[in-house]
């Protein structure tokens, strides 16, 4: 225990010592959160699109003012051809074209079915996807309006039978985007922590040397693991912390569930990234190569983990792949706790999935970390 | 009870044999010297003896604990100073020190007087940081770290390589009142000069140990008669003696050239006369006394002989 106290003493010197450390340590959590939050949206605004009105009526007019009304669009410029604004949207300088064929007015006043084009730039899948489902709203509403207008003009009685959808958005009622990012970006941020800082620490010492001097003193593989995990366990804490506070009073995020829930399965999660960051140093020699494979594992677990893209909505296979992936288990959990209020009964089975992970992955790497060879 | 035993000791690397039936002794407070060139296994035998490697064959005994049973018993008893410097360049000289005397379980003032004799000398830089000390000074630190939980046996790998002249021999002084506190040293160079200032030295080859003696009887062993010769054509006279029929060994030795002869007895006239016909008038050539590097160039030539 003696002997723990004094490496403990030296990491955390050498910890405050490091000049990049301490930005790392209290700047990177703040400008992840507030550059990542803002700047990784996927809410649409100012869409620049290109009219080209062959009807010119009071009809298509309502209807692209509509469009404009949102703050979605934008009408960057009107054509008279087709051609000439399929050019604007070849070199980009529109995202969408919007065609309303002559004769839109009137089929509408007589009560028919009227047709408008929409030419949307795809090779941004997503945002293309975005654009024709706020498009469909649009014009659905748009078209409810004339409908009632015709109704009473033709004073027509006819029931129409339809139903009506009314949704209602459960635990982030406004859709906000941030509510759903923000869980998820404090998860990396504390990943980022654990899996490269304790894992590079270790390498360290074989890069410079002083592996050799410490293999021959009496110091056990317990004392020094936990010498090299502690501190930046406690730092991924402290960063958690900062998350959380941002998030609860930057963000205005709900904090429905327990406060020490998501400490408790933090501190769990914290040691299934340090285990596997340990285990990456049991099988590099460099730094170099360490971060590397980390950088590697980081950003296949983030892009697969359900951050940016539900898991749900993956291919079969890749959906079994995240059964293995402890990012996303904590965001799952993040998510779950901060914005739907969930309790441990709730959790419980996957923080045993984090615990498993945690306790496999440090057996493993204490085993191949040898004091002799 | 001797300090060290080692008992045909054999261990390879994936493809290389770093160490072949390597067996000697090393007596209780003995300055031990091995002597060999880079590679010739120094660095592996000295990972054998402070547990850090398991040899293949063979077994090794350091002060009465087996190497590879009581490699814990040992670890506390051992002094290891390996031969790059493996110390915290962003911890401070004190903070260096104090660090490897605590977990060790001593501090610096109860082993004070041990290390006092070179930690004094750095005493003055102590809150300068380790990686910004000199190649000199490194070295103490790294002597002194080994040091100061006061083991019985130090185990030195290449100590003064790439250290100036003078911080050498500052060193090699600090070895020796060491010694003189009892503590058994093992140490290893690649320098002859350093080779006599040990008790016994062992010479080391391709993973094999060709003789172990006092430094003296190393030199006296050597049988041949040498001739220091020197000549203003430093490099054309190596040429031209390597051409001469009597010829058995040329080596470059500073200003002189040692040579030996295949004869017993060398003929100093003859081989006169051979150079100036081969156009080397100014030449000088006079017997000298061998020292431990021609000892050691002449078994390592037996030995690629022997092979």
């Amino acid at each position: 225990m003696k002997t723990l106290r004094f490496i403990l003493k030296k990491e955390f010197l050498q910890i405050f010592r490091n000049k990049g450390m301490l930005p790392i340590i209290f700047v990177m959590p703040v400008i992840q959160l507030l550059v990542l939050s803002f700047a990784a949206t996927y809410e649409l605004k100012q869409v620049r699109f290109g009219l080209v009105d062959f009807d010119q009526s009071m009809a298509s007019r309502e209807l692209v003012s509509r469009l404009q009304s949102g703050g979605y669009f934008k009408l960057e410029s009107a054509f008279f051809s087709i051609e000439k604004a399929k050019k604007e949207l070849d070199n980009g300088s529109v995202k969408m074209i919007l065609q309303i064929p002559s004769g839109l007015d009137k089929k509408l006043n007589e009560g028919n079915s009227a047709q408008v084009q929409i030419l949307i730039d795809a090779v941004d899948g997503s945002t293309a996807g975005l654009i024709q489902s706020y498009m469909a709203s649009i014009i659905s509403d748009y078209n409810q309006e004339q409908q009632a207008g015709i109704f009473i003009r033709s004073s027509a009685r006819q029931q129409m039978a339809s139903i009506n959808i009314i949704p209602s958005n459960w635990y982030n009622p406004d859709l906000d985007y941030i509510t759903y990012m923000v869980p998820g970006i404090i998860v990396i941020l504390v990943s980022m922590i654990g899996l490269f800082l304790s894992g590079m620490n270790v390498v360290r010492e074989y890069e410079i040397g002083t592996i050799e001097q410490l293999n021959v003193t009496p110091i056990r593989k317990s004392e020094f693991m936990i010498g090299k995990l502690l501190p930046f366990w406690i730092i991924g804490m402290f960063d958690l912390c900062i998350g959380l506070a941002l998030a609860r009073f930057g963000f205005h995020i709900p904090f429905l569930g327990s406060l020490v829930t998501i400490l408790i399965i933090a501190g769990i999660y914290l040691i299934v990234v340090q285990g596997l960051g340990l285990f990456i140093s049991t099988i590099t020699h460099t730094q170099q190569q360490a971060m590397f494979i980390a950088w590697f594992i980081m950003v296949v677990f983030v892009l697969m983990g359900g951050l940016f893209t539900p898991i749900e909505s993956m291919p079969e296979w890749a959906q079994q792949l995240t059964m293995i992936n402890p990012v996303a288990y904590f965001i799952e959990i993040m998510r779950m706790v901060l914005l739907k209020g969930a309790g441990w009964m709730e959790v419980y089975k996957a923080v045993l999935v984090l615990l498993a992970m945690g306790f496999g992955l440090m057996v493993l790497s204490i085993n191949r970390y040898k004091k002799t060879s | 009870m001797p300090a060290v035993e080692v008992y045909s000791i054999h261990k390879s690397f994936k493809k290389v044999q770093a160490l072949r039936d390597v067996s000697f002794f090393v007596k209780q407070g003995e300055l031990y010297g091995f002597i060999g060139p880079d590679g010739a296994g120094k660095t592996t035998l000295f990972r054998i003896l402070n547990t850090l490697l398991v040899p293949n064959k063979g077994n090794a005994v350091v002060l009465g604990l087996d190497v590879v049973k009581d490699y814990k018993q040992i670890r506390p008893k051992l002094g290891y100073m390996p031969g790059r410097f493996s110390l915290y360049h962003d911890l401070s000289v004190q903070e260096n020190l104090e660090f490897f005397a605590s977990v060790f379980g001593a501090s610096i003032s109860e082993n004070y007087e041990l290390v006092a004799p070179i930690y004094s000398q750095l005493e003055p830089f102590k809150n300068r940081y380790a990686g910004k000390l000199s190649g000199g000074m490194k070295q103490k630190l790294a002597l002194s770290c080994a040091l100061i939980h006061k083991p019985e046996l130090l185990l030195l790998d290449e100590p003064t390589t790439g250290v100036d002249a003078v911080s050498r021999k500052e060193f090699w002084e600090m070895l020796g009142k060491l010694k003189q506190k009892g503590i058994t040293i093992i140490v290893s160079t690649p320098y002859m000069d350093e080779a006599k200032l040990c008790d016994r030295v062992a010479l080391i080859q391709d993973g094999s140990i060709m003789q172990i003696d006092t430094p003296a009887n190393v030199v006296k062993s050597y049988d041949r008669k040498i001739l220091g010769i020197k000549s203003s054509q430093t490099y054309r006279l190596l040429k031209v003696l390597k051409q001469y029929e009597w010829m058995h060994s040329v080596h470059p030795f500073g200003e002189y050239i040692h040579f030996t002869e295949k004869r017993e007895q060398p003929d100093v006239q003859a081989l006169q006369s051979f150079l100036v016909n081969q156009g080397i008038g100014d030449v000088i050539i006079k017997e000298i006394e061998p020292n431990i590097e021609d000892s050691f160039m002449a078994l390592m030539k037996e030995e690629a002989a022997h092979e």
